[in-house]
């Protein structure tokens, strides 16, 4: 039996009538790569944010890395970590004072920081660029700092959201080897993306249509159940019928 | 006849010091949807700025319209559409309000171009009350399409319009850019998703400021130089591992599903003898099969090859 790290049971989030996310039930595995998919307005950033503990869901229950989603979100917020294309890095520090200052709130000792520097700069070859701004650097280098940031404190999941959008295509590729890297060592992905072919890239994926989940198996048995040649051709298939669109 | 026109255009930003736009020429004949394909930082909105005379170039010259973009600059104003990557209409107007006060600033009115904005305007007419700001990322994009178009503009720059938008949204509105290039309307539209290069009838591969390669989406298929193979085993991380360290192959990455794997050599048994390699290393569930390259595939050769360049 594989250890479950994510486990949720009818999540529902309700804004005023709107129901973002309507009684989602799925669970994933330790060390698993989890796409999680879905139409622009499908509920996935209301679901991920309750994941993640930032929101408190109207009913239904959750567990993240064993700690209970109403009670325990401090708990959950140390286990996990989260990268946005959007929100990531302070643009007006330099790569060390972010890796400094993430590390500090993730409560890691001086030293434990000093070694994460030291690994980072050789690991994503920046050690000519630790003392430059954030700002200044590409976007690609940027993303892969992030992630790496994201976990630093060794976390059992990882949720990132869109983490390649505008990505150039060999970046792209070599932001997947950090994700993979991280699975081998254990850490859960949990990630959001627009490019179908990245969703191959996953162990598992669902697909979420009006704030339901309509599917989530692996990439071939969806395909093979769709009968679709592609993910791409799935995605069509569910997400044709949406109502909605909102963002 | 052309319609935009780039010679030798140069913009640098911070003194110098970026290169953002890098002696990029081109051009886009009258009626033709052209696309510029890249990545973030490859230098598509400068470019799009100084077509629609936002922002200077420090070399070069650019015509629009049969129009130069610093003499003629008021000019090519009012005959230009342009959709920029941000959203950028009044979030607390309403649909109604933004798409008038955008065919007033141009003299004109709803009613005088309702024609060419009807196909996409009916989509969010039913909302027309609401304000900008309320709508979804795909009702915003269609407003901000009409607003564009309103005055009917001979050409039209759509800056990334498709960027964070779902794959059926997506595909959506490329379909709406087929409806008006049937209008005669020149269209330049950039995007970083290289599956949306072969909806385009001509396009260029932009990178870091300097263009890869210009033709038609079949022509740059076509010019990819090397066979390429697609292989899939049980263990893809392991593959991509092992085909990296195996002196046969020249160039592998992951693409989906597969990964794309090109030779060193190109004799026939190179196939055979890679898989034997691979069910040494007890790979199981292999498949190998012979593909055609996508964009996607160019751009990162090009890419690799240019990144080689720079280094001698």
């Amino acid at each position: 039996m594989q250890e479950v790290v994510i486990k949720t049971d009818k999540l529902t989030k309700r804004f005023g009538d709107f129901i973002a996310t309507n009684e989602i039930t799925f669970e994933v595995y330790a060390g698993e790569i989890f796409g999680f998919l879905g139409a622009n307005g499908a509920g996935k950033t209301t679901a991920m944010r309750m994941l993640c503990g930032l929101s408190k869901p109207s009913s239904g229950q959750a567990t993240i890395a064993g700690y209970d989603i109403y009670k325990e979100t401090e708990s959950i917020k140390k286990h996990i970590g989260y990268m946005s294309q959007k929100f990531s890095l302070y643009e007006d520090l330099t790569v060390m004072e972010n890796i400094r200052f993430f590390g500090g709130i993730y409560g890691l000792t001086n030293k434990q920081i000093k070694e994460k520097i030291k690994n980072l700069a050789e690991k994503l070859g920046l050690q000519d660029q630790m003392r430059k701004l954030v700002g200044s650097l590409p976007l690609g280098w940027k993303q892969k700092l992030a992630f790496s940031v994201a976990v630093i404190h060794e976390p059992r999941i990882v949720f990132l959201d869109e983490p390649t959008g505008g990505v150039d295509p060999v970046t792209r590729r070599q932001f997947w080897d950090l994700i993979y890297e991280a699975a081998d060592n254990g850490i859960t992905v949990f990630v959001t993306t627009h490019y179908m072919d990245e969703a191959e890239y996953c162990n598992r994926i669902s697909m979420m249509v009006d704030g339901v989940i309509k599917a989530l198996d692996t990439p071939a048995n969806l395909k093979a159940h769709y009968g679709a040649a592609s993910i791409d051709e799935v995605f069509f298939e569910l997400a044709r019928g949406a109502k909605r669109s909102a963002d | 006849m052309q319609d935009v026109v780039l010679n030798q255009i140069t913009k640098t930003y911070n003194k110098g010091a970026v290169r953002a736009v890098d002696e990029v020429s081109f051009s886009v004949d009258k009626g033709e949807l052209f696309g510029l394909i890249g990545p973030d930082g490859a230098g598509k909105t400068s470019i799009f700025r100084m077509l629609t005379t936002l922002l200077l170039a420090d070399s070069g010259m650019a015509t629009v319209n049969g129009l130069d973009v610093v003499k003629d600059y008021k000019q090519i104003r009012s005959r230009v559409g342009y959709m920029p990557g941000k959203f950028s209409l009044y979030q607390d107007l309403s649909v109604e309000e933004n798409l008038s006060f955008f065919a007033t600033l141009f003299n004109t009115s709803i009613a005088e171009n309702y024609d060419l904005i009807k196909p996409i305007y009916v989509q969010i007419e039913p909302f027309k009350n609401r304000r900008a700001g309320k709508l979804s990322g795909g009702m915003k994009q269609k407003l901000a399409l009409c607003c564009a178009l309103i005055h009917r503009p001979n050409v039209l720059f759509l800056d990334e319009p498709t960027t964070g938008v779902d794959a059926v949204s997506r595909k959506e509105f490329w379909e709406m850019l087929a409806g008006l290039k049937q209008q005669g309307i020149t269209i330049l539209v950039s995007t970083p998703y290289m599956d949306e290069a072969t909806l385009c009838e001509r396009i260029a591969l932009i990178q870091s400021g300097k263009i890869l390669s210009i033709d038609r989406p079949e022509a740059i298929i076509n010019q990819y130089p090397e066979t390429l193979y697609a292989i899939k085993a049980a263990h893809m991380s392991k593959l991509l591992h092992d085909l990296r360290s195996n002196p046969q192959v020249k160039s592998c990455f992951a693409f989906g599903e597969y990964h794309h794997v090109s030779f060193q050599r190109s004799d026939t048994n190179q196939e055979v003898q890679l898989l034997k390699y691979l069910q040494e290393l007890q790979h199981v569930g292999l498949e190998i099969k012979q593909i055609q390259a996508s964009i996607e595939d160019c751009f990162i050769r090009l890419m690799n090859k240019e990144h080689a360049g720079s280094r001698h």
